[in-house]
């Protein structure tokens, strides 16, 4: 999931996550500025994203970070509570496999990672709409990448359904959102 | 312990249709351990619904607490301030939890978001295996400590049945898992224990009045009751 | 007991009692309501057997009742042996509906544990299995020879039973396998019929476990045969058939010939060297054919192989 191969859409988004035979989607809205939360570990996704920053490579403003000591720490409550409370999307950012910190951190969180997914097909969200990506502390281009292409992968998703039911019946009423 | 699964989404999603206030009870005890109805679970559920009810439009008050037994009295006592606040409680315990909620609760509407399935013992981390039939009358004195009830498919206390091949059940079990023959364990087991001499005795019919046929069951411990 | 020291008087237990070999058939019930396909079964097997199994809602599938198939049986010409398994009834219905067949003159019966539930076409039913096949064995001894019921109650009227069991000499574990038949001995039982050879070899090493036993001498033992219709159907009991042992070379043998009427006649072959093969076995008292809804292939058989005419009793 996190490192299929894909074809490119646009010329730019050379590696976007999305296959090209997937369903056409709903045309992007070009005012659509998404709000992604990322739980990035120590070691490695924060550390790379220094790196990006130090580089002075382009990555999305959309996504926040929140520091873990390891993505072992992510539970599925904070991956569902980030989308509840209105993100829309989340991923975490994890150490290579077999090169976590503390030796299968990273492990726990992909199984957590993909039980998300199933919930949210439950509730009827897309579960694209979590990830989790693996890089090194040495992966500042691959960080600005994962935060390219997922931002891309949300903004042809959309605004989540949680987002667009909330502004719903403030726009019934006719109050500004 | 006892275990329990979660119902599907889309079931418990059925028992709250038209719900507008909503508890999610876990208990800290059985279906903790087996990581389906703790406090950890419970608010794992509430998360979910409360995204479901935004994304449908529609408002919910929900949210999650956990007693450290939904069996006891106490601890229900423990909960109750909370629970008070809820007309709709929907219980992550397993059936006995659910129903000492309900009758401890009786104005509210009690539901269950989970099926108790089994008496089970975790054979190894996030795996059970079912163990006991709490029939009511034990023979695991005679069959080498492995339990015919629940661990032969057809509960028989002659076996094995023709069925057993290569140490295996013929019967495949709901997620598809290979099933050992109790039968082939048993036979084993009372070798290697020499009381072959076991495995000749012919076990008579069970007395299942002592299990549920009997009727819903009681158990009072006199000398222990308060004085 | 009947006066003549017989315990049910019925054909079968006659045929072994004359010291005769003793041929058995198999009629699988409708799932209908079809008194029809019943009798033209009974009817096919009643001239080359000397007795015909009536399966007890078989492979779990619902089918006529063994209790009415057996009458329409009797009725067309063919002494049933009434199959009653542990898996559909509890100990008051297995009692009460031996006493009704016995009342309409079904004097053999069968037990059996019965195939699993989840094979059949209910599968979330629930499986009674309130007592197992050893312990239903005992009860219909008790029921015949000291009048009681389970429960011990008397009762004015015992019925007639000829008691059998089954046994699958290709089970596991293999040398408990004599051993278990040694407790339904012990538990009343009159007559084995095995589960289909295929195997002829291990089939006779069980028989010398058995003899060393002596269980031949307590014991009326038919070795169980089943024609094999075609090289798929053989294919798929080696792979798919829990129980059942079929050799490679069987397989092969079929195989060989060319699809449809050559397979089959080369199964019935098969099958007629095979009964040639088992009555030579010392301790072998006969053959139980099942010919799975292949009901007409059984006279073939039992003529290829030397069984016919049926000697008749007076």
């Amino acid at each position: 999931m996190a490192d299929e191969t894909t074809t490119a859409a646009a010329p730019e988004a050379v590696e976007s996550p999305e296959s090209a035979n997937e369903e056409p989607q709903k045309p992007i809205d070009p005012d659509f500025e998404p709000e992604i939360i990322v739980f990035g570990c120590h070691y490695c996704a924060y550390a790379a994203a220094d790196l990006a920053g130090s580089m002075r490579l382009q990555y999305p403003t959309n996504i926040r970070m929140i520091k873990l000591p390891c993505t072992g720490k992510l539970e599925i409550i904070h991956l569902l509570k980030a989308l509840e409370a209105g993100a829309d999307g989340v991923y975490a950012a994890g150490c290579l496999e077999g090169e976590c910190h503390y030796l299968k951190g990273n492990l726990w969180a992909r199984k957590r990672v993909e039980y998300t997914k199933k919930l949210l097909e439950e509730m009827g969200m897309e579960p694209e709409r979590v990830e989790m990506f693996n890089m090194s502390s040495a992966d500042g281009p691959l960080f600005a990448q994962r935060a390219n292409e997922f931002t891309e992968r949300i903004k042809r998703l959309g605004p989540s359904p949680v987002k667009q039911a909330k502004k719903a019946p403030a726009a019934k009423e006719g109050t500004p959102a | 312990m006892i275990t329990a699964e979660r119902k599907p989404f889309e079931e418990i999603l059925e028992l709250l249709e038209g719900k507008e206030k909503v508890l999610v009870a876990g208990c800290e005890t059985c279906v903790a351990v087996c990581l389906t109805g703790g406090e950890k679970e419970a608010e794992i559920l509430a998360a979910e619904l409360s995204i479901k009810a935004k994304e449908d439009g529609r408002t919910l008050d929900v949210d999650h607490i956990s007693a450290i037994r939904q069996c006891e009295w106490e601890y229900l006592d423990a909960i109750a301030e909370k629970v008070e606040q809820y007309p709709v409680v929907i219980s992550m315990a397993c059936g006995i939890g659910i129903q000492s909620m309900a009758e401890r609760f009786p104005e509210k509407l009690v539901l269950p978001a989970v099926n108790t399935n089994m008496l089970g013992m975790p054979q190894e981390h996030a795996v059970w295996i079912e163990r006991c039939g709490a029939c009511g009358d034990c023979v695991l004195g005679v069959t080498g400590g492995i339990c015919p009830i629940v661990r032969c498919s057809k509960s028989l206390l002659n076996g094995p049945c023709g069925g057993s091949h290569d140490g295996l059940c013929e019967v495949t079990g709901p997620n598809k898992e290979e099933i050992p023959c109790a039968w082939q364990l048993i036979h084993d087991k009372l070798i290697a224990q020499g009381r072959q001499d076991l495995l000749m005795k012919v076990t008579p019919p069970k007395d299942w009045s002592k299990s549920n046929s009997g009727g819903p069951r009681t158990m009072v411990k006199e000398e222990a009751k308060p004085v | 007991m009947s006066d003549n020291g017989l315990k049910a008087g019925s054909n079968l237990e006659r045929m072994f009692a004359a010291g005769h070999f003793v041929v058995t058939g198999e009629c699988g019930p409708p799932k209908s309501a079809d008194y029809d396909i019943v009798a033209e079964k009974a009817k096919a097997l009643a001239s080359c057997t000397d007795a015909v199994n009536i399966t007890d809602n078989q492979t779990a599938v619902v089918r006529i009742a063994s209790m009415a198939a057996g009458y329409i049986a009797a009725q067309n010409g063919a002494e049933p042996i009434m199959q009653m398994t542990c898996r559909d009834r509890n100990r008051l219905a297995m009692q009460a509906d031996i006493l009704g067949a016995n009342a309409l003159g079904v004097y053999n019966i069968l037990c059996l544990t019965g195939d699993h539930i989840s094979f059949g076409n209910h599968p979330t039913a629930k499986g009674v299995h309130d007592i197992d096949s050893v312990n239903l064995i005992r009860m219909y001894k008790d029921m015949r020879d000291a009048k009681i019921f389970q429960c011990g109650e008397e009762m004015p009227v015992a019925p007639k039973l000829y008691i059998g069991c089954a046994e699958n000499p290709f089970g596991d574990p293999f040398e408990f396998r004599t051993l278990r038949l040694k407790k339904k001995i012990e538990a009343g039982a009159d007559f084995v019929q095995t589960q289909c050879i295929f195997n002829v070899p291990k089939f006779k090493k069980w028989m010398e476990m058995v003899r060393a036993e002596g269980l031949h001498q307590e014991i009326k033992i038919m070795a169980g045969i089943t024609p094999i219709k075609g090289a798929g159907m053989a294919r798929y009991m080696q792979k798919f058939v829990p129980g059942i042992d079929v050799p490679q070379e069987i397989v092969e043998r079929i195989a060989a010939k060319e699809k449809g009427a050559p397979q089959q006649e080369e199964g019935k072959k098969l099958g007629a060297e095979m009964i040639k093969d088992l009555a030579e076995v010392e301790g072998v008292h006969g053959v139980h054919i099942m010919a799975v809804e292949w009901e007409p292939a059984v006279p073939e058989i039992a003529e290829m192989a030397g069984l016919l005419p049926r000697p008749k009793l007076s």
